[in-house]
Protein backbone atom coordinates (compact mmCIF):
# COMPACT_ATOMS: atom_id res chain seq x y z
CA UNK A 1 0.00 0.00 0.00
CA UNK A 2 1.27 3.44 -0.82
CA UNK A 3 2.00 6.03 1.79
CA UNK A 4 -0.91 8.24 0.79
CA UNK A 5 -3.41 5.41 1.22
CA UNK A 6 -2.01 4.54 4.64
CA UNK A 7 -2.37 8.18 5.64
CA UNK A 8 -5.94 8.35 4.41
CA UNK A 9 -6.98 5.21 6.22
CA UNK A 10 -5.45 6.40 9.50
CA UNK A 11 -7.14 9.76 9.05
CA UNK A 12 -10.49 8.05 8.50
CA UNK A 13 -10.10 6.06 11.69
CA UNK A 14 -8.82 8.91 13.81
CA UNK A 15 -9.59 12.42 12.47
CA UNK A 16 -7.34 14.01 15.12
CA UNK A 17 -4.25 12.21 13.85
CA UNK A 18 -1.52 14.70 13.06
CA UNK A 19 0.96 13.90 10.30
CA UNK A 20 4.41 15.30 10.91
CA UNK A 21 6.78 16.25 8.11
CA UNK A 22 9.40 13.52 7.90
CA UNK A 23 11.56 12.75 4.88
CA UNK A 24 12.15 9.13 5.81
CA UNK A 25 8.71 7.63 6.40
CA UNK A 26 5.15 8.30 7.59
CA UNK A 27 5.20 9.94 10.97
CA UNK A 28 1.89 10.26 12.77
CA UNK A 29 0.97 11.73 16.15
CA UNK A 30 -2.03 10.17 17.83
CA UNK A 31 -4.15 11.45 20.70
CA UNK A 32 -4.33 9.18 23.72
CA UNK A 33 -7.98 8.19 23.33
CA UNK A 34 -7.65 6.85 19.76
CA UNK A 35 -4.16 5.42 20.18
CA UNK A 36 -5.04 1.81 20.93
CA UNK A 37 -7.64 1.64 18.16
CA UNK A 38 -5.17 2.87 15.54
CA UNK A 39 -2.42 0.52 16.72
CA UNK A 40 -4.78 -2.45 16.41
CA UNK A 41 -5.68 -1.28 12.93
CA UNK A 42 -2.00 -0.91 11.95
CA UNK A 43 -1.21 -4.40 13.15
CA UNK A 44 -4.25 -6.29 11.96
CA UNK A 45 -5.36 -4.53 8.79
CA UNK A 46 -2.30 -2.73 7.46
CA UNK A 47 -0.06 -5.64 8.50
CA UNK A 48 2.65 -3.68 10.29
CA UNK A 49 3.71 -6.90 11.94
CA UNK A 50 7.21 -5.98 13.13
CA UNK A 51 7.52 -3.50 15.99
CA UNK A 52 11.11 -2.37 15.52
CA UNK A 53 11.49 -0.09 18.47
CA UNK A 54 9.62 1.71 21.24
CA UNK A 55 11.14 4.92 22.56
CA UNK A 56 10.05 7.43 25.12
CA UNK A 57 10.70 11.14 24.67
CA UNK A 58 10.33 13.78 27.35
CA UNK A 59 9.17 17.05 25.74
CA UNK A 60 9.11 18.82 29.11
CA UNK A 61 5.47 19.85 28.66
CA UNK A 62 4.39 16.33 27.81
CA UNK A 63 5.72 12.85 27.12
CA UNK A 64 5.50 10.98 23.89
CA UNK A 65 6.07 7.32 23.15
CA UNK A 66 7.31 6.57 19.64
CA UNK A 67 6.58 3.24 17.99
CA UNK A 68 8.64 2.39 14.90
CA UNK A 69 6.75 -0.16 12.85
CA UNK A 70 7.59 -2.16 9.78
CA UNK A 71 5.60 -4.23 7.38
CA UNK A 72 7.88 -7.20 6.67
CA UNK A 73 6.21 -8.00 3.33
CA UNK A 74 6.53 -4.59 1.74
CA UNK A 75 9.33 -3.29 3.98
CA UNK A 76 7.37 -0.09 4.56
CA UNK A 77 8.34 1.65 7.74
CA UNK A 78 6.41 4.19 9.77
CA UNK A 79 6.50 5.91 13.12
CA UNK A 80 3.40 6.25 15.31
CA UNK A 81 3.52 8.49 18.34
CA UNK A 82 1.21 8.92 21.26
CA UNK A 83 1.13 12.14 23.25
CA UNK A 84 0.76 11.85 27.03
CA UNK A 85 -0.07 15.23 28.49
CA UNK A 86 -0.38 14.20 32.15
CA UNK A 87 3.10 14.52 33.65
CA UNK A 88 2.05 13.65 37.18
CA UNK A 89 0.57 10.30 36.34
CA UNK A 90 1.52 9.38 32.77
CA UNK A 91 -0.38 6.38 31.49
CA UNK A 92 -0.88 4.72 28.13
CA UNK A 93 -2.32 1.39 27.08
CA UNK A 94 0.11 -1.41 26.40
CA UNK A 95 0.63 -2.91 22.94
CA UNK A 96 2.48 -5.95 24.27
CA UNK A 97 -0.50 -8.16 23.40
CA UNK A 98 -0.23 -7.06 19.75
CA UNK A 99 3.56 -7.28 19.49
CA UNK A 100 5.28 -9.47 22.06
CA UNK A 101 8.52 -7.54 21.68
CA UNK A 102 6.86 -4.52 23.31
CA UNK A 103 7.00 -6.34 26.66
CA UNK A 104 10.66 -5.55 27.39
CA UNK A 105 10.68 -2.22 25.57
CA UNK A 106 7.73 -0.94 27.62
CA UNK A 107 9.38 -2.09 30.82
CA UNK A 108 12.45 -0.10 29.83
CA UNK A 109 10.36 3.03 29.31
CA UNK A 110 8.52 2.48 32.59
CA UNK A 111 11.91 2.16 34.26
CA UNK A 112 13.54 5.25 32.79
CA UNK A 113 10.56 7.58 32.15
CA UNK A 114 7.99 6.42 34.69
CA UNK A 115 5.29 6.03 32.04
CA UNK A 116 2.81 3.36 33.11
CA UNK A 117 1.52 0.92 30.52
CA UNK A 118 -1.91 -0.24 31.57
CA UNK A 119 -2.71 -3.94 31.09
CA UNK A 120 0.98 -4.77 30.77
CA UNK A 121 1.43 -8.31 32.13
CA UNK A 122 4.57 -7.69 34.18
CA UNK A 123 5.39 -4.01 34.62
CA UNK A 124 8.56 -3.85 36.71
CA UNK A 125 11.75 -1.86 36.45
CA UNK A 126 14.07 -3.45 33.90
CA UNK A 127 17.52 -1.98 34.49
CA UNK A 128 17.49 -0.03 37.74
CA UNK A 129 17.00 -1.33 41.27
CA UNK A 130 13.44 -1.68 42.50
CA UNK A 131 14.03 0.99 45.17
CA UNK A 132 15.56 3.56 42.80
CA UNK A 133 14.02 7.00 43.27
CA UNK A 134 13.14 9.00 40.16
CA UNK A 135 13.21 8.36 36.42
CA UNK A 136 16.62 9.20 34.94
CA UNK A 137 15.68 9.91 31.32
CA UNK A 138 13.21 12.63 32.32
CA UNK A 139 14.57 16.09 31.63
CA UNK A 140 13.87 17.28 35.18
CA UNK A 141 15.73 14.39 36.80
CA UNK A 142 18.35 15.56 39.27
CA UNK A 143 21.16 13.35 40.48
CA UNK A 144 23.94 15.36 42.07
CA UNK A 145 26.04 12.27 42.74
CA UNK A 146 26.15 10.47 39.41
CA UNK A 147 25.60 13.23 36.84
CA UNK A 148 28.45 15.68 36.48
CA UNK A 149 27.46 18.99 34.91
CA UNK A 150 29.95 20.31 32.39
CA UNK B 1 16.00 -12.78 46.31
CA UNK B 2 12.99 -12.22 48.53
CA UNK B 3 10.43 -13.34 45.99
CA UNK B 4 12.24 -16.67 45.43
CA UNK B 5 12.40 -17.43 49.11
CA UNK B 6 8.72 -16.63 49.54
CA UNK B 7 7.67 -19.16 46.96
CA UNK B 8 9.87 -21.83 48.44
CA UNK B 9 8.76 -21.05 51.98
CA UNK B 10 5.08 -20.84 51.19
CA UNK B 11 4.93 -24.15 49.46
CA UNK B 12 7.39 -26.58 51.04
CA UNK B 13 5.97 -29.51 49.09
CA UNK B 14 6.47 -27.86 45.73
CA UNK B 15 8.94 -29.59 43.53
CA UNK B 16 9.49 -26.38 41.64
CA UNK B 17 12.66 -24.52 42.38
CA UNK B 18 13.79 -21.10 41.32
CA UNK B 19 17.51 -21.07 40.59
CA UNK B 20 19.68 -18.09 39.81
CA UNK B 21 21.81 -18.54 36.73
CA UNK B 22 24.25 -15.67 36.75
CA UNK B 23 25.03 -12.79 37.04
CA UNK B 24 28.37 -14.57 37.17
CA UNK B 25 28.00 -17.57 34.96
CA UNK B 26 30.39 -18.51 32.16
CA UNK B 27 27.67 -19.33 29.67
CA UNK B 28 25.90 -15.97 29.89
CA UNK B 29 29.10 -14.31 28.57
CA UNK B 30 28.53 -11.31 30.74
CA UNK B 31 26.51 -10.13 33.67
CA UNK B 32 23.03 -11.36 32.85
CA UNK B 33 20.98 -13.00 35.59
CA UNK B 34 18.38 -15.53 34.62
CA UNK B 35 15.99 -16.69 37.32
CA UNK B 36 15.18 -20.16 36.08
CA UNK B 37 12.17 -22.09 37.37
CA UNK B 38 12.92 -25.79 37.28
CA UNK B 39 11.03 -28.96 38.01
CA UNK B 40 13.68 -31.62 38.29
CA UNK B 41 15.89 -30.89 35.30
CA UNK B 42 13.16 -29.31 33.18
CA UNK B 43 12.93 -25.57 32.74
CA UNK B 44 9.45 -24.13 33.20
CA UNK B 45 10.18 -20.41 33.35
CA UNK B 46 13.05 -18.06 32.57
CA UNK B 47 13.01 -14.52 33.93
CA UNK B 48 15.87 -12.35 32.74
CA UNK B 49 17.06 -9.66 35.17
CA UNK B 50 19.04 -6.99 33.38
CA UNK B 51 20.85 -3.87 34.46
CA UNK B 52 24.10 -5.16 35.95
CA UNK B 53 26.06 -3.25 33.33
CA UNK B 54 23.59 -0.41 32.68
CA UNK B 55 25.64 2.74 32.12
CA UNK B 56 22.95 5.12 30.98
CA UNK B 57 24.46 5.62 27.53
CA UNK B 58 21.27 7.25 26.25
CA UNK B 59 21.35 9.82 29.05
CA UNK B 60 25.05 10.47 28.51
CA UNK B 61 24.41 11.10 24.81
CA UNK B 62 22.16 14.03 25.71
CA UNK B 63 25.14 15.86 27.16
CA UNK B 64 27.83 15.23 24.56
CA UNK B 65 28.39 16.02 20.89
CA UNK B 66 27.86 13.67 17.97
CA UNK B 67 31.56 12.88 17.35
CA UNK B 68 31.84 12.03 21.05
CA UNK B 69 28.83 9.71 20.92
CA UNK B 70 30.73 7.46 18.50
CA UNK B 71 32.98 6.38 21.33
CA UNK B 72 30.05 5.35 23.52
CA UNK B 73 28.47 3.22 20.80
CA UNK B 74 31.60 1.04 20.69
CA UNK B 75 30.76 -0.04 24.18
CA UNK B 76 27.27 -1.34 23.48
CA UNK B 77 27.79 -4.38 21.31
CA UNK B 78 31.55 -4.43 21.61
CA UNK B 79 31.96 -7.16 18.99
CA UNK B 80 30.18 -5.00 16.41
CA UNK B 81 31.95 -1.76 17.26
CA UNK B 82 32.40 -0.78 13.61
CA UNK B 83 28.75 -1.35 12.76
CA UNK B 84 27.58 0.61 15.81
CA UNK B 85 29.77 3.54 14.76
CA UNK B 86 28.41 3.21 11.25
CA UNK B 87 24.82 3.58 12.44
CA UNK B 88 25.46 6.88 14.23
CA UNK B 89 27.64 8.23 11.40
CA UNK B 90 24.98 7.43 8.79
CA UNK B 91 22.25 9.00 10.88
CA UNK B 92 24.24 12.21 11.27
CA UNK B 93 25.40 12.29 7.63
CA UNK B 94 21.91 11.69 6.27
CA UNK B 95 20.46 14.37 8.52
CA UNK B 96 23.01 16.88 7.30
CA UNK B 97 22.85 15.70 3.69
CA UNK B 98 26.60 15.10 3.62
CA UNK B 99 27.89 12.93 0.81
CA UNK B 100 30.83 10.92 2.14
CA UNK B 101 33.63 10.01 -0.32
CA UNK B 102 33.30 6.67 -2.06
CA UNK B 103 36.60 5.54 -0.58
CA UNK B 104 35.08 5.90 2.88
CA UNK B 105 32.03 3.85 1.94
CA UNK B 106 34.19 1.04 0.62
CA UNK B 107 36.45 0.98 3.65
CA UNK B 108 33.48 1.10 6.02
CA UNK B 109 31.77 -1.80 4.28
CA UNK B 110 34.94 -3.91 4.36
CA UNK B 111 35.54 -3.10 8.02
CA UNK B 112 31.93 -3.95 8.87
CA UNK B 113 32.26 -7.32 7.22
CA UNK B 114 35.62 -8.04 8.82
CA UNK B 115 34.17 -7.38 12.23
CA UNK B 116 31.16 -9.55 11.38
CA UNK B 117 33.54 -12.42 10.63
CA UNK B 118 35.49 -11.74 13.83
CA UNK B 119 32.28 -11.64 15.82
CA UNK B 120 30.97 -14.88 14.35
CA UNK B 121 34.35 -16.54 14.97
CA UNK B 122 34.18 -15.58 18.63
CA UNK B 123 30.57 -16.69 18.75
CA UNK B 124 31.49 -20.07 17.28
CA UNK B 125 34.41 -20.39 19.68
CA UNK B 126 32.38 -19.70 22.81
CA UNK B 127 29.28 -21.54 21.62
CA UNK B 128 31.32 -24.69 21.23
CA UNK B 129 32.80 -24.11 24.65
CA UNK B 130 29.33 -23.74 26.16
CA UNK B 131 28.53 -27.18 24.82
CA UNK B 132 31.74 -28.67 26.19
CA UNK B 133 33.84 -28.61 23.03
CA UNK B 134 36.79 -26.72 24.41
CA UNK B 135 38.93 -26.94 21.27
CA UNK B 136 36.62 -24.61 19.35
CA UNK B 137 37.66 -21.81 21.65
CA UNK B 138 41.29 -22.07 20.60
CA UNK B 139 40.46 -22.41 16.92
CA UNK B 140 38.11 -19.43 16.93
CA UNK B 141 40.36 -17.10 18.88
CA UNK B 142 43.42 -18.08 16.83
CA UNK B 143 41.77 -16.95 13.60
CA UNK B 144 40.04 -13.93 15.12
CA UNK B 145 43.44 -12.67 16.19
CA UNK B 146 44.37 -12.19 12.49
CA UNK B 147 41.42 -9.82 12.02
CA UNK B 148 42.26 -7.92 15.18
CA UNK B 149 45.80 -7.49 13.84
CA UNK B 150 44.37 -5.94 10.67
CA UNK B 151 42.19 -3.62 12.77
CA UNK B 152 45.10 -2.64 14.97
CA UNK B 153 47.25 -1.79 11.98
CA UNK B 154 44.73 0.63 10.47
CA UNK B 155 42.72 1.91 13.42
CA UNK B 156 45.28 1.75 16.21
CA UNK B 157 43.01 -0.36 18.35
CA UNK B 158 42.15 -4.03 18.45
CA UNK B 159 38.79 -4.05 20.15
CA UNK B 160 36.95 -0.73 20.57
CA UNK B 161 38.14 0.92 17.42
CA UNK B 162 36.05 4.14 17.22
CA UNK B 163 37.32 4.29 13.66
CA UNK B 164 34.41 6.05 11.97
CA UNK B 165 33.53 9.66 12.54
CA UNK B 166 30.67 11.67 11.05
CA UNK B 167 31.83 12.48 7.54
CA UNK B 168 34.39 9.75 7.13
CA UNK B 169 37.12 7.96 9.01
CA UNK B 170 39.43 8.98 11.83
CA UNK B 171 42.47 8.15 9.71
CA UNK B 172 43.24 6.52 6.41
CA UNK B 173 43.87 2.80 6.14
CA UNK B 174 47.36 1.41 6.50
CA UNK B 175 49.24 0.97 3.16
CA UNK B 176 49.34 -2.79 3.80
CA UNK B 177 45.63 -3.06 4.61
CA UNK B 178 44.57 -4.58 1.29
CA UNK B 179 47.48 -7.01 1.22
CA UNK B 180 46.80 -8.25 4.73
CA UNK B 181 43.05 -8.58 4.19
CA UNK B 182 43.68 -10.66 1.09
CA UNK B 183 46.14 -12.82 2.98
CA UNK B 184 43.56 -13.33 5.68
CA UNK B 185 40.90 -14.37 3.17
CA UNK B 186 43.20 -17.01 1.70
CA UNK B 187 44.12 -18.18 5.19
CA UNK B 188 40.58 -18.35 6.52
CA UNK B 189 39.06 -19.97 3.44
CA UNK B 190 41.41 -22.87 4.07
CA UNK B 191 40.55 -23.07 7.76
CA UNK B 192 36.78 -22.61 7.73
CA UNK B 193 36.19 -26.23 6.60
CA UNK B 194 38.12 -27.24 9.71
CA UNK B 195 35.41 -25.59 11.80
CA UNK B 196 32.86 -27.79 10.10
CA UNK B 197 34.94 -30.91 10.59
CA UNK B 198 35.44 -30.12 14.23
CA UNK B 199 31.93 -29.20 15.32
CA UNK B 200 29.28 -29.10 12.59
CA UNK B 201 29.38 -32.83 11.95
CA UNK B 202 30.00 -33.82 15.55
CA UNK B 203 27.43 -36.33 16.81
CA UNK B 204 27.20 -34.88 20.31
CA UNK B 205 26.82 -31.36 18.97
CA UNK B 206 24.11 -32.42 16.53
CA UNK B 207 22.17 -34.27 19.19
CA UNK B 208 22.20 -31.16 21.34
CA UNK B 209 21.25 -28.69 18.62
CA UNK B 210 18.85 -30.22 16.13
CA UNK B 211 15.18 -29.62 17.01
CA UNK B 212 16.24 -27.67 20.08
CA UNK B 213 14.68 -24.29 20.91
CA UNK B 214 12.30 -24.06 17.98
CA UNK B 215 11.30 -20.56 16.89
CA UNK B 216 8.69 -20.12 14.18
CA UNK B 217 8.84 -17.30 11.64
CA UNK B 218 5.68 -15.69 13.06
CA UNK B 219 7.14 -15.68 16.55
CA UNK B 220 10.45 -14.31 15.30
CA UNK B 221 8.62 -11.33 13.79
CA UNK B 222 6.30 -10.94 16.77
CA UNK B 223 9.19 -10.94 19.25
CA UNK B 224 11.32 -8.76 16.98
CA UNK B 225 14.10 -11.33 16.70
CA UNK B 226 16.54 -10.17 14.02
CA UNK B 227 20.01 -11.11 12.86
CA UNK B 228 21.19 -14.71 12.47
CA UNK B 229 18.59 -15.82 15.03
CA UNK B 230 15.72 -14.35 13.02
CA UNK B 231 17.10 -15.59 9.73
CA UNK B 232 17.47 -19.09 11.17
CA UNK B 233 13.67 -19.01 11.42
CA UNK B 234 13.14 -17.78 7.87
CA UNK B 235 12.50 -14.14 8.82
CA UNK B 236 14.11 -12.11 6.04
CA UNK B 237 15.44 -9.21 8.07
CA UNK B 238 18.86 -8.37 6.64
CA UNK B 239 19.12 -4.58 6.56
CA UNK B 240 22.05 -4.90 4.13
CA UNK B 241 19.60 -6.35 1.58
CA UNK B 242 16.41 -4.46 2.37
CA UNK B 243 17.79 -0.99 2.91
CA UNK B 244 21.38 -1.02 1.67
CA UNK B 245 23.88 1.43 3.09
CA UNK B 246 27.60 1.77 2.41
CA UNK B 247 28.38 -0.05 -0.84
CA UNK B 248 26.42 -3.23 -0.14
CA UNK B 249 24.38 -2.56 -3.28
CA UNK B 250 27.55 -3.00 -5.34
CA UNK B 251 28.46 -6.36 -3.87
CA UNK B 252 26.79 -9.60 -4.73
CA UNK B 253 25.88 -11.73 -1.74
CA UNK B 254 23.05 -13.87 -0.46
CA UNK B 255 20.92 -13.33 2.58
CA UNK B 256 21.26 -16.63 4.44
CA UNK B 257 17.82 -17.94 5.33
CA UNK B 258 16.91 -21.24 6.90
CA UNK B 259 13.49 -22.52 7.80
CA UNK B 260 14.13 -24.97 10.65
CA UNK B 261 14.31 -22.34 13.39
CA UNK B 262 16.26 -24.54 15.81
CA UNK B 263 19.68 -24.09 17.42
CA UNK B 264 21.35 -25.82 14.51
CA UNK B 265 19.70 -23.50 11.98
CA UNK B 266 21.00 -20.46 13.85
CA UNK B 267 24.43 -22.10 13.94
CA UNK B 268 24.40 -22.74 10.19
CA UNK B 269 23.35 -19.14 9.48
CA UNK B 270 26.38 -17.94 11.42
CA UNK B 271 28.69 -20.29 9.52
CA UNK B 272 27.31 -19.38 6.10
CA UNK B 273 27.35 -15.66 6.88
CA UNK B 274 31.10 -15.85 7.39
CA UNK B 275 31.39 -17.21 3.84
CA UNK B 276 29.11 -14.48 2.49
CA UNK B 277 31.11 -11.81 4.30
CA UNK B 278 34.30 -13.09 2.75
CA UNK B 279 32.57 -12.95 -0.63
CA UNK B 280 31.64 -9.30 -0.06
CA UNK B 281 35.16 -8.37 1.01
CA UNK B 282 36.67 -10.16 -1.98
CA UNK B 283 34.54 -8.12 -4.37
CA UNK B 284 35.40 -4.80 -2.75
CA UNK B 285 38.97 -5.07 -1.58
CA UNK B 286 40.63 -4.45 -4.98
CA UNK B 287 38.25 -1.66 -5.92
CA UNK B 288 38.78 0.80 -3.09
CA UNK B 289 38.86 4.12 -4.98
CA UNK B 290 41.50 6.71 -4.26
CA UNK B 291 40.44 9.93 -2.61
CA UNK B 292 39.86 11.59 0.72
CA UNK B 293 39.15 9.60 3.83
CA UNK B 294 36.89 12.27 5.26
CA UNK B 295 34.42 14.74 3.83
CA UNK B 296 34.68 18.37 4.78
CA UNK B 297 32.63 18.87 7.92
CA UNK B 298 31.89 21.88 10.07
CA UNK B 299 33.93 21.92 13.27
CA UNK B 300 30.75 21.80 15.37
CA UNK B 301 28.13 19.42 14.06
CA UNK B 302 24.56 20.58 14.65
CA UNK B 303 21.65 18.59 13.24
CA UNK B 304 18.60 20.50 11.99
CA UNK B 305 15.67 20.14 14.37
CA UNK B 306 13.75 16.98 13.62
CA UNK B 307 13.78 13.24 14.05
CA UNK B 308 16.06 10.78 12.32
CA UNK B 309 16.14 7.01 12.14
CA UNK B 310 18.91 4.78 10.85
CA UNK B 311 19.21 1.00 10.82
CA UNK B 312 22.30 -1.06 10.21
CA UNK B 313 22.91 -4.79 10.36
CA UNK B 314 25.29 -5.65 13.19
CA UNK B 315 26.57 -9.16 13.78
CA UNK B 316 23.50 -9.86 15.96
CA UNK B 317 20.68 -8.12 14.16
CA UNK B 318 19.21 -4.76 13.43
CA UNK B 319 20.62 -1.83 15.33
CA UNK B 320 18.39 1.22 15.10
CA UNK B 321 19.49 4.72 16.00
CA UNK B 322 16.75 7.22 16.72
CA UNK B 323 17.83 10.83 17.12
CA UNK B 324 15.56 13.64 18.19
CA UNK B 325 17.35 16.92 17.57
CA UNK B 326 16.36 20.42 18.66
CA UNK B 327 19.08 22.04 16.54
CA UNK B 328 21.80 21.97 19.17
CA UNK B 329 25.20 20.35 19.08
CA UNK B 330 24.00 17.48 21.23
CA UNK B 331 20.90 15.37 20.65
CA UNK B 332 17.72 16.15 22.56
CA UNK B 333 17.07 12.43 22.84
CA UNK B 334 19.00 9.49 21.51
CA UNK B 335 17.63 5.99 21.49
CA UNK B 336 19.42 2.83 20.47
CA UNK B 337 17.24 -0.04 19.36
CA UNK B 338 19.66 -2.77 20.33
CA UNK B 339 19.15 -6.15 18.70
CA UNK B 340 19.99 -8.07 21.84
CA UNK B 341 17.24 -6.61 24.01
CA UNK B 342 14.60 -7.76 21.54
CA UNK B 343 16.29 -11.13 21.11
CA UNK B 344 16.33 -11.60 24.88
CA UNK B 345 12.54 -11.37 25.08
CA UNK B 346 12.12 -14.67 23.26
CA UNK B 347 14.47 -16.72 25.46
CA UNK B 348 11.76 -17.90 27.86
CA UNK B 349 9.54 -19.05 25.02
CA UNK B 350 12.36 -21.06 23.46
CA UNK B 351 13.53 -22.73 26.65
CA UNK B 352 10.34 -23.89 28.34
CA UNK B 353 10.18 -27.66 28.43
CA UNK B 354 13.87 -28.15 27.71
CA UNK B 355 16.54 -29.28 30.17
CA UNK B 356 18.87 -26.84 31.92
CA UNK B 357 21.79 -27.94 29.75
CA UNK B 358 19.72 -27.11 26.67
CA UNK B 359 18.99 -23.65 28.03
CA UNK B 360 22.76 -23.07 27.73
CA UNK B 361 22.70 -24.25 24.12
CA UNK B 362 19.67 -22.09 23.28
CA UNK B 363 21.07 -19.02 25.02
CA UNK B 364 24.41 -19.59 23.28
CA UNK B 365 22.78 -19.82 19.87
CA UNK B 366 20.97 -16.51 20.41
CA UNK B 367 24.40 -14.88 20.83
CA UNK B 368 23.65 -12.35 23.58
CA UNK B 369 26.02 -9.50 24.29
CA UNK B 370 24.99 -8.13 27.66
CA UNK B 371 26.29 -4.53 27.42
CA UNK B 372 24.12 -4.20 24.32
CA UNK B 373 21.04 -5.27 26.29
CA UNK B 374 21.71 -2.90 29.17
CA UNK B 375 23.34 0.04 27.35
Amino acid sequence: MEDIKIKESIQALCPDALFVENKQFIDVSLPLEHFRKVMEYLKQTLNFNFLVSVSGVDWEKHFSVVYHLRNTQTNTMMAAKVIIADRQNPEVQTVSDLWQTADLHEREIFDLFGIKFTNHPDLRRLFLDDDWVGFPLRKDYVDTVNIVER
Amino acid sequence: MIENREILLNDPNSERYLVNMGPQHPSTHGVLRLVVGIKGETVDSVQPHCGYIHRGIEKMCEHITYPQIIHLTDRMDYLSAHQNNHAVCLAVENALGVQVPERVQYIRTIMDELSRIASHQLWWATFGMDLGALTTFFYGLRDREKILDIFEESTGSRFLQSYYTPGGLMKDIHPDFQKHVKEFLVYFRKLLPEYDQLLTGNVIYRARSINMGLLSKEDAINYGVTGPSGRGSGFSCDVRKHKPYGVYHKAEFNEILRTEGDVHARYMVHMDEMRESMKIIEQLIDNIPAGDFIAKMKPVIKLPAGEYWQSVETARGELGVYIVSDGNKNPYRMKFRSPNLSNLGVLEKLSIGHKIADLIAIGGSMDYIIPDIDR
